[in-house]
Parts: structure tokens; C-alpha cells; sequence
């Protein structure tokens, strides 16, 4: 035995002793994680999350988030004498007076926005893949919650350092709490301490951004990663992998060795975009005041959607009984993200009504395969993207040689319309993809060789493909309507009778499939007929 | 709490006027003592530059803002629209206009700068208006003060130019150009001449002193390297998502897809 | 429920297909210094993070295409920071890609249903124990303990008022009295009519009484937009002309939509346009929204002049300026 191998050995006895973790740990050094490149992109929001916790611990040291007016005296000579926030100020001197602070200012700021979009394409891949289905809806829950809050923690932090930028995005956050009906005017003097924008409100939501919300992230990421370690990851569908096992790499060495790797690899992208591009220069934006403003106010990409929103609502207030309600406020601010989180939050639970199906799924979809979800998910992203084109319109003007209006106006058509062609066109793509798939099956890959037969006749020859390929276009199983039933055994009408006629309609239309080619079908083709 | 009411610095506030009119006074005066016959000689210089004016107006001119400069249907009078507004128009080429588009673009001048001062003689001719500057008469380096300059920018042409003057969208197509690049007369005779979209910043609610602190700013902001590495435009959280989307997560889903591949 | 046709067989995991650097022992070792160096670039990294802290002054500058003229200081740190993490993670990413057991291992799934045994347990267990405290039966307690409980998060809602005052009357009133002077914003100059041309703008606020302070608060009401035309260009009633003077005409920069500030004047079609969200007001017809999301025109502050000839307010606005709220009249 070597020496390291017995203290090795001395730490492991002196540690199981006092907490008999040896066979825990035992057994979970041989857990084993499905390798797939989109199985990274929650890590990817993970690790980005722990640059966020590390840089902004130490962006702390310097910030004051303090609204006390104060004078500059830094380094930065354009605002030199300026009278401006003590937050303001302080994230200057964090920016040019400390060595290295603008590199950790600009790593935040980098890790936050490739934290939401992380998030996002991890959504996108759950939700696509199916991975959301039964056991794993809590675990949807909590994604959807983080989602949320990862917007207004992003929204927080941009906030925080009192430019003229920022300070827009909090006037503009103060008229959509201002908006509410009935208790709209108090919360807002509540939130701000009397009129905006006062002298509390950035103080007050450096407490929430760098204790309480990344309190409850922390909690709920923990969750989060436990369930997934608790119910297992779920993989894709291939030769050998069934409801039944989990395929993969050990946690100890390869996962531990990819996943701490990759851990070093997304901290080293942002490193290098905080290093080589500039992210919330504010200090050109200047101080905020209330009478400023520039050209081209926008917040950050993951608020943009709910800018351009409210960008292309209809100019609705109601003026009634001596009180005033701003439809064109609480529709894109509020009802509409409302409906949309809702809707999103819940659609496990949808879905899982209208399929009937209550068992247990650990082997994904091959999203072609299951296409109304596909083209939900198609129509959702396209109606997100339209606002976020929106939100964008006069930079997009500007640099494309359009007119604000233009964009505003084909977007304001284009949210309407796009979405359900979205719907349509995702649907006809995955049949058309089903088709081709069993084609595939059944007559293999065309291999481009042409042949002449003997009697003259020019084929193609088409190479059959693997059983295993064909296993893993084939293993599915595909959905079937729901029969609506009228009466129950007695004759009596269906006392669930809009609710089931929903369901039929719904698992009918969730049941168009192109049928996958059956054993006999695949043998009487075997033997190569062209 | 902020008090924008800060007292000015009288130290430099000479207003450029004042420096032109003495200089001005100066040059009358030097030609004077010097030999009478000099200023008859100025004067008639001075006819020939607005004969030599209105032939080029007649001919480059004329066909849209009319034979006496009076406008037409397509292109506005010039009768007193002063020689700092032919100044700017023509001399950042925005004049004439190459095509009947939504607004005129700043590009290569036509005109060279004697013919530029030639057409801003004649049209001066017409009736008074704003005088035409020289880069020389804008003491913009000794006058300004670039962080009172950032704020007057912030307040009066941020709302247009963007924060860092990089321009920005308007109504309908129009839009307000990129401001870095631009000759310091120009920018000042655009302020005072108020050309196209842009509104007339007058030298009592802007004195000239301030007008000098925001070319002192504007040239700061087109000096300053970029601090924190590539600049995206500097228009904003726009250009950084899409380098985000992109870039970012497009090089991390990359590495992921090379980390989950199995080695050969 | 699903026409789960007979699928065709699953062939199994394919077979293990070996790397080369499984057996050939030069492409192992090769593997291996790959690794090895990955790991020494990351050192070097590190090294020049240490360099560029310590060595490089942080006014010195560089031009690099793309990035243009750019912080030294700031470059050699980041990059220095990439290099040390890059080396690092694409060092163990290859090193377990490579080198360590690429056998996939096949570990049984379990249904997460608890036996029916167990559940049945479980549900009698409850039961037991709630008969045992009396659940069922003592209602009185239930029912106070119920109401308590809820009160009980009513403190800290409660604990909550002191977060700010009542709005009052603060988001109707701004610091405009009839006489107000008008001046400059920056700079606090009074303003004569003939000081501003046809086409001309300026930034206004109210002049500061003695003593008295400007609040951000108070921009944030206070700030006015004031525009010269030629008068044959208003299209206005009666009233709203006789709140104009010599063709000047005086609007609340705050947006009526969201608050932002209105100031992106064209001079060519007098319209004014917010650059948050694009709301389009017309300044002949008193600042109607003619495009946007915007609700209500911006509200205008009637202005005439006093003896001395300055621009002064008439009255004060006679609506709330900003953004609409419940308590909004009109």
C-alpha cells in the first residue's frame, strides 16, 4: 500500500465513521449519467449561476447601493465633477479604479445573460424532448419558477447601478406596478418610499438581488438537482435503452471529469467575452435623472419580449367612475406574461389529460414524433420572438433601413398571425419527417450509386439501414385517439360531456401520425427489392 | 440630491461671437492702417464670391429651391436660412441631394470649399441669417468643459443621437445620424440652424459656451478607445444578447456537442 | 389508449467500438500529453493574469482589429483568466473523453410507486395518529387554530406600510404655480420669447424658489418641453391657443404611457416621439397620440409672459402629468 493510498484510506475511515457515508457514497459513485451534447445545457445555467454568486460577491466589496447624491472624483475625466448616485459612482470606481473590476463587472453581466439564455434552450430541450411527463413535473415546476425569477433578478441587477439606462427600465417597471388597479398608486409609493424615484429603491433591491433571491435560487437549484439525481436522468431512445435502464458514464471518474471540465469551460467563455466585449458601458450612459433619455432605451435580451409587447400595444386606458385603467399597461406587462406562464407552467398536466397517459417516462421523444407538441412549442417560440423583434425595432430600423412603424405594424399583424402558421408548417414538417423516417426503414438509405439492371433498367441502390438505426426510428410507440364516450353503462348521457368531447378533440388531433412501419412490412421489404 | 442649477465657470465664457467680432474688428482695423484701397478691395472680393455663388446655385441649385432661392414644391426656401446652413448642408454633402429619399444623407461633398463658401455667400446674400464658422473660430478645446458637455448632450441630444451619439431611429424612416466623424463647425451649425428633423438649439437657452462643452464631449466620446473591449456599436443591450445568442451559447453548445461525442 | 403496434426487436447496446488510444499505446500517449499540456497552457494563463495585474499600467492601450483601440490592462487580465480556466476544462473534458473508461454502464431504473403495502400503511398510519390528536373530532380547536394561523400572516404584510407614505395628493401636483418662471435645464437661465427661433426646443424647469432644492422627484414632474412654431401651424381650440405664446408652446416631457422622457422633437413634421416604446405625439393638434401605445396626449402647461418679458406658467398643469394610475380622473 502506498501512502497516499493509506491516507486516502485514514480520511475515508475517519469520515464514514461518524457518518456511515461509505455505502451511500459508494453507491453513487457509480451513478450513472446519459452522455448527450443537450443534456449540458441545464449545466451550462448552473455553472453560470456559480459565476454569478463568485463575481458578484466581489463586485460587492466596492458597490454602494446608495442613492445619496455625491460628486465624482475618479479617474474617468468625461464625469469628472458630475453630481450623481453614490451607486452610480461606486460602479465607476469598481469599473476604473479597481484593477480588474470592469473584467468582473463585464463577467456578471456576460454570465447573467448566458444564464437566461442557458435556461431557456434548456427549457426548450425539456420541453421538446418530453422530458417534462410524469415523474418529472415538479421538477418542470421549478424550472418554470426559475425561470421567473431569473428575469427578475436579471431585471434587478441592471438596475442596480443608477445609470441613465437603467434607471428608464425602473421608470418604466414603477408605471407597470403604478398601472395596477386599486392598489397601483400605493404599491408604487410603498416600493419607493414616496415619489419616484426617491432615495430607497436601489438599496432596497440590492438586498433582494444579492441575499433573498439568490437564497431561494440556491434552494430551489438544490431541488431541482436532486430530483434529477433522485429519479435518474432520462435519455434519448436507441438500441438498449429502455424505460427500464439508464445508459450512460459513471459519476466517478467520466462524468465528474466532463461535468468539473465543462464547469471551467463556460467560466472560460465568459471570461473571454468580459474580456474582449464591452457590456453595459455605463459610463457613457451618464447619471439618471428623469428628464433624460436616449435614443434606443432598451432593457436586456430577456426582458425584451415584454418591451416589445408593450411597444405594440393598442393605446387602451379606460376612463371610468373617476378612475382610470391602462389596457395598453396591464395587457403586454402583465395578463399576457401571466397567461403565458401560466399556460406554461401547467402544460404537463395538459398534456398528460388529453393523451390519458399516466405512466412513468424516462426514454424521450424524438420531438418529430409527438408533432403537436413540437408545433406548440414552435408557436410559442415564434410569438416570443416576434415581441423580441419588437423590442428591438429601432435599433432593427436603423441598421436595416426600415421605419419603426413598419416593424411595429408587421409585428403587431405578426403576432397574430405567425404563431398559428408557425403551428401549422412545425406540425407538416414532423409528419413529412415521420414519413421520411419510415421510409427509411423500409427501403433504407439512398446511397446515390445507380445501377443498371440486367434488362436495361437504371436503379438506385439503397442500402439497408442497421437493425439498431432502425430500432431507434421505430421504437416508439405512437398515440391513439381517445374514444369519446356518449352515454355511460346505463344509457345515461355522459355527465362529462364538454369535457370529454374536449379531450377526443384534442387526442384526435394529437393522434395524426404517420403510422410507423410494422415487422411485417419491414420482412416482406428485407432482401433489398430496390 | 442632484442640483443641476451648478454655477458656470465665467473663467472661459467669452462667447464665440464676441472672439469673431474682435477678431474680426481686428482684421478691418489692420487693413485700414495698412492701405485704404485694401477694404474696397475686400468689398468687391466679396461681390464677386456671391456672383461666383449665384452661378453655382443657378446651376447645382436652383431646379428644386428655385431660380431666387425662393423653394418649390419639392425643396424649401433659403431666403434667410444664412451661410452656417449652406455651410452645413453642403459641406458634409448632405446638398445636393443625390436621390428624393426620406432624408438628406451626410456623404462626400460635391462641392469643393471655395464653391461651398461661394454658395453660402450668395445665399447669405439674400437676406441675413446664421454667419458660417470655421473650425478655427470654434475654440471648442479651450471653451469647453467635456463633463458639462455630457450633460447638456444627455438632456438635449442623447434623446436622438443615442448616448454615445451613435445615432438613432425617428418617425417613419427618418433618423438621426451618427454624430462622431463630424466637423466641429458642422455640428455647430447644425445646432444653430436646426437642419431637417432637427430642432434649433438657440444660443440663449444653449449659450455658446455650453454649445462648445457638447462638441468637447461629443469629441471625447468619438476619442475614447474602447475600455471594455469591442464596442458593439455602442447601441445598447441590443447588440450584446445577440452576442450572446449567437456567440456565447452558439461556442458553448459547440463544446458541448464535442464533450458528449465519443473520442475515436 | 395507445395502438402499440408489435415494434420491431431491440437489437441491444451496440458493441463497444475501442479508441485508438485504447490499444494503441502511442495514441495513448499522445492523448496523454495533449492533456499534459492543456494543463501547463492553463499555468501560463494564470502567469499572465499575474503579469498583467502587476505589470501593466492600466492606462495603456492597444489596437486589435475587431476590438479596436482597447484596455490593455483589461485584455491581458481577461485573457489571461480564459487561458488559466480554458486549460483547465478542455484538459479534463479530453482527458475523460480519451483516457478514461468509455464503456457505457447500464444501471436498472426502479418505478417510484411505493408497494401497495406500503401505501396502505402509510395511509393507515395517518389515520391512526389524526384520531389519536383528535383532528376529526375537536373542531372548535381546528377552527380557531385555522383562523389564528391565518392572522398570524397578517403582521408581516402589516409590517410592511412603513415602506413608504400614502401618495396622497403627490401624483397630481408638480411644482408649476401660476407665475412660475420657465428656466433652463441645465443652467436655471430665465427664457424671453425672443429667445427662441421657429424650430427651436427647449428643456425647462420651474425656477427655484429661495432655498429650495431641485429633487430628482421633482424633474421627474416638473420637466417641460418647450417648442417654438410658427402659430398659423397650430391646429388647436380657443383654449389651448391661449395657452400658447407667440407660437411657443410648453408640453410635460414625461410620458402620458410610461413615464420616459418625450423629447425627440422633428422639427419637419412636429411630431415628438418617446423613445421607449414609440409613442407619436402631433405638437400642432396639443400633443394627440397619433402612433404608439400611448393613451393620452402629453398634458400641456398654459404659459404666457410676466412684465419682464420672461416665459412664466399660467396655472399649474391642470391634469397629472406621467403615467395613468386607478386614481386618475380623467
Amino acid at each position: 500500500m502506498t501512502a497516499r493510498e493509506r491516507v486516502a484510506g485514514n480520511v475515508a475511515n475517519y469520515v464514514d465513521e461518524r457518518t456511515g457515508a461509505a455505502a451511500w457514497i459508494k453507491k453513487n459513485l457509480n451513478k450513472v449519467f446519459p452522455d448527450h451534447w443537450s443534456f449540458m445545457l441545464g449545466e451550462i445555467a448552473l455553472y453560470s449561476f456559480i459565476i454569478l454568486l463568485l463575481s458578484g460577491t466581489f463586485l460587492t466589496f466596492w458597490f454602494d447601493p446608495s442613492m445619496k447624491e455625491v460628486t465624482y472624483e475618479g479617474s474617468y475625466l468625461p464625469l469628472k465633477d458630475v453630481e450623481m448616485s453614490a451607486a452610480y459612482a461606486s460602479t465607476l470606481h469598481i469599473s476604473f479604479d479597481v484593477r480588474g473590476g470592469l473584467l468582473m463587472r463585464q463577467i456578471h453581466h456576460w454570465a447573467a445573460l448566458i444564464f437566461m439564455a442557458a435556461i431557456v434552450v434548456h427549457l426548450l430541450r425539456v420541453f421538446f424532448t418530453g422530458a417534462f411527463r410524469k415523474p418529472r413535473e415538479f421538477n418542470w415546476l421549478l424550472g418554470i419558477g426559475l425561470l421567473t425569477l431569473g428575469i427578475v433578478e436579471g431585471f434587478l441587477g441592471y438596475s442596480l447601478p443608477d445609470d441613465l439606462l437603467s434607471g428608464t427600465g425602473i421608470r418604466i417597471a414603477e408605471a407597470i406596478i403604478q398601472a395596477l388597479p386599486v392598489v397601483g398608486s400605493y404599491l408604487s409609493f410603498f416600493a419607493f418610499g414616496g415619489a419616484f424615484p426617491g432615495e430607497v429603491f436601489i438599496p432596497r433591491i440590492y438586498t433582494v438581488h444579492i441575499l433573498l433571491l439568490p437564497g431561494i435560487f440556491l434552494a430551489l437549484i438544490t431541488v431541482h438537482l436532486m430530483l434529477v439525481w433522485y429519479q435518474k436522468h432520462t435519455q434519448y431512445p436507441g438500441p438498449g435503452r429502455t424505460e427500464k435502464n439508464v445508459v450512460g458514464y459513471p459519476l466517478m471518474p467520466v462524468y465528474m471529469a466532463k461535468a468539473g471540465g465543462f464547469f471551467f469551460i463556460v467560466f472560460g467563455v465568459t471570461a473571454f467575452l468580459g474580456a474582449v466585449a464591452s457590456i453595459n458601458p455605463i459610463w457613457l450612459y451618464g447619471p439618471y435623472t428623469p428628464g433624460q433619455i436616449s435614443a434606443g432605451s432598451q432593457p436586456d435580451w430577456y426582458m425584451g419580449w415584454l418591451d416589445g409587447l408593450v411597444r405594440m400595444a393598442p393605446p387602451l386606458e379606460t376612463h371610468a367612475f373617476g378612475h382610470t385603467i391602462s389596457w395598453n399597461i396591464l395587457i403586454p406587462g402583465l395578463i399576457i406574461p401571466g397567461i403565458l406562464f401560466t399556460g406554461m407552467a401547467l402544460y404537463p398536466f395538459i398534456e398528460s389529460w388529453i393523451t390519458g397517459d399516466k405512466r412513468e417516462h424516462h426514454l424521450l421523444d424524438r420531438p418529430r414524433n409527438v408533432p403537436n407538441r413540437t408545433a406548440l412549442g414552435a408557436m410559442s417560440l415564434t410569438f416570443m420572438i416576434v415581441s423580441l423583434i419588437n423590442g428591438g425595432n429601432d435599433i432593427i430600423a436603423t441598421h436595416f433601413d426600415l421605419t419603426i412603424n413598419q416593424i411595429m405594424w408587421f409585428t403587431r399583424f405578426g403576432l397574430i398571425i405567425l404563431p398559428p402558421l408557425a403551428f401549422v408548417i412545425t406540425k407538416r414538417i414532423c409528419l413529412s419527417l415521420q414519413r421520411a423516417d419510415r421510409e427509411l426503414v423500409l427501403h433504407g438509405r439512398e446511397t446515390g450509386r445507380l445501377v443498371m439492371l440486367p434488362h436495361g433498367e437504371f436503379v438506385e441502390v439503397h442500402e439497408p439501414l442497421s437493425a439498431e438505426k432502425k430500432w431507434t426510428l421505430t421504437q416508439h410507440e405512437q398515440p391513439a385517439a381517445i374514444e369519446l364516450v356518449q352515454t355511460d353503462k346505463g344509457g345515461v348521457l355522459n355527465p362529462k360531456g364538454i369535457r370529454a368531447k374536449l379531450q377526443a378533440r384534442f387526442s384526435a388531433a394529437n393522434a395524426e401520425v404517420v403510422a410507423k412501419p410494422t415487422p411485417d412490412e419491414v420482412k416482406q421489404l428485407e432482401g433489398g427489392h430496390h | 440630491m442632484k442640483k443641476l442649477s451648478s454655477l458656470r465657470k465665467h473663467k472661459f465664457a467669452l462667447p464665440v461671437l464676441i472672439l469673431v467680432a474682435l477678431s474680426s474688428l481686428g482684421f478691418t482695423f489692420s487693413a485700414a492702417t495698412a492701405a485704404p484701397a485694401k477694404s474696397q478691395l475686400a468689398a468687391s472680393a466679396k461681390s464677386t464670391l456671391i456672383a461666383e455663388g449665384k452661378e453655382l446655385f443657378l446651376k447645382g441649385c436652383s431646379s428644386c429651391h428655385g431660380l431666387n432661392a425662393e423653394g418649390g414644391s419639392i425643396a424649401p426656401s433659403l431666403i434667410g436660412v444664412g451661410a452656417a446652413s449652406v455651410d452645413f448642408q453642403v459641406g458634409t454633402g448632405r446638398m445636393p441631394m443625390a436621390d428624393m429619399s426620406q432624408q438628406a444623407m451626410r456623404k462626400k461633398p460635391l462641392y469643393t470649399e471655395e464653391q461651398t463658401a461661394a454658395l453660402a455667400a450668395y445665399v447669405a446674400s439674400l437676406a441675413p441669417g446664421p454667419a458660417s464658422l470655421t473650425n478655427e473660430e470654434i475654440e471648442w478645446e479651450r471653451d469647453g468643459n467635456t463633463a458639462e458637455g455630457g450633460e447638456l448632450f444627455r438632456n438635449n441630444c442623447a434623446m436622438c443621437h443615442n448616448f454615445a451619439g451613435q445615432g438613432g431611429a425617428l418617425t417613419q424612416g427618418k433618423y438621426a445620424p451618427t454624430i462622431m466623424g463630424v466637423e466641429p463647425k458642422h455640428i455647430y451649425e447644425a445646432m444653430i440652424t436646426g437642419p431637417q428633423s432637427m430642432p434649433v438649439f438657440s444660443d440663449k437657452t444653449i449659450t455658446v459656451e455650453e454649445k462648445l462643452s457638447i462638441i468637447k464631449w461629443i469629441k471625447a466620446a468619438e476619442a475614447e478607445p474602447n475600455l471594455g473591449g469591442a464596442s458593439l456599436g455602442r447601441v445598447g443591450p441590443v447588440t450584446e444578447g445577440l452576442l450572446v445568442w449567437t456567440f456565447g451559447l452558439g461556442l458553448l453548445i459547440g463544446i458541448a456537442v464535442w464533450l458528449a461525442s465519443k473520442a475515436r | 389508449m395507445a395502438n402499440d403496434l408489435t415494434p420491431l426487436s431491440d437489437p441491444g447496446l451496440p458493441k463497444h467500438v475501442h479508441r485508438k488510444a485504447d490499444h494503441d499505446p502511442k495514441a495513448e500517449k499522445r492523448a496523454e500529453q495533449q492533456v499534459a499540456i492543456l494543463f501547463a497552457l492553463s499555468a501560463v494563463g494564470t502567469i499572465l493574469f499575474i503579469y498583467s495585474y502587476i505589470f501593466i499600467k492600466t492606462d495603456l492601450f492597444v489596437f486589435l482589429p475587431l476590438l479596436g483601440n482597447t484596455n490593455a490592462h483589461q485584455l491581458g487580465l481577461g485573457m489571461g483568466l480564459t487561458i488559466a480556466l480554458l486549460g483547465i476544462g478542455f484538459g479534463a473534458v479530453h482527458w475523460a473523453k480519451t483516457l478514461m473508461s468509455d464503456t457505457e454502464v447500464i444501471a436498472e431504473r426502479h418505478e417510484f410507486r411505493s408497494s401497495d403495502e406500503d401505501r396502505s400503511e402509510f395511509v393507515k398510519t395517518v389515520k391512526e395518529r389524526s384520531a389519536e390528536a383528535g383532528l376529526g373530532r375537536r373542531s372548535l380547536i381546528k377552527r380557531t387554530l385555522g383562523i389564528s394561523v391565518g392572522l398570524v400572516g397578517l403582521s408581516p404584510i402589516l409590517l410592511l406600510r412603513d415602506l413608504g407614505p400614502l401618495p396622497k395628493k403627490q401624483l397630481e401636483e408638480t411644482s408649476w404655480r401660476t407665475g412660475t418662471r420657465l428656466v433652463t435645464d441645465p443652467g436655471d437661465r430665465p427664457i424671453k420669447a425672443s429667445d427662441l427661433e421657429v424650430g427651436a426646443v427647449a428643456q425647462v424647469l420651474p425656477e427655484l424658489r429661495m432655498g429650495q432644492k431641485r429633487t430628482l422627484e421633482d424633474i421627474g414632474k416638473d420637466a417641460v418641453l418647450l417648442i417654438r412654431l410658427r402659430p398659423e401651424e397650430f391646429q388647436l381650440d380657443a383654449e389651448r391657443k391661449s395657452w400658447t405664446h407667440e407660437g411657443i408652446i410648453a408640453f410635460s416631457k414625461i410620458c402620458s404611457h410610461m413615464g420616459c422622457a418625450v423629447a425627440l422633437y422633428e422639427q419637419q413634421t412636429k411630431h415628438l416621439l418617446c423613445p421607449c416604446h414609440q409613442s407619436t405625439f402631433d405638437v400642432t393638434r396639443a400633443a394627440k397620440v397619433i402612433f404608439g401605445p400611448a393613451a393620452r396626449p402629453l398634458p400641456q402647461l398654459a404659459i404666457t409672459v410676466d412684465a419682464q418679458g420672461y416665459l412664466i406658467a399660467q396655472q399649474p398643469f391642470n391634469e397629472s402629468v406621467g403615467p395613468s394610475y386607478w386614481e386618475r380622473s380623467s
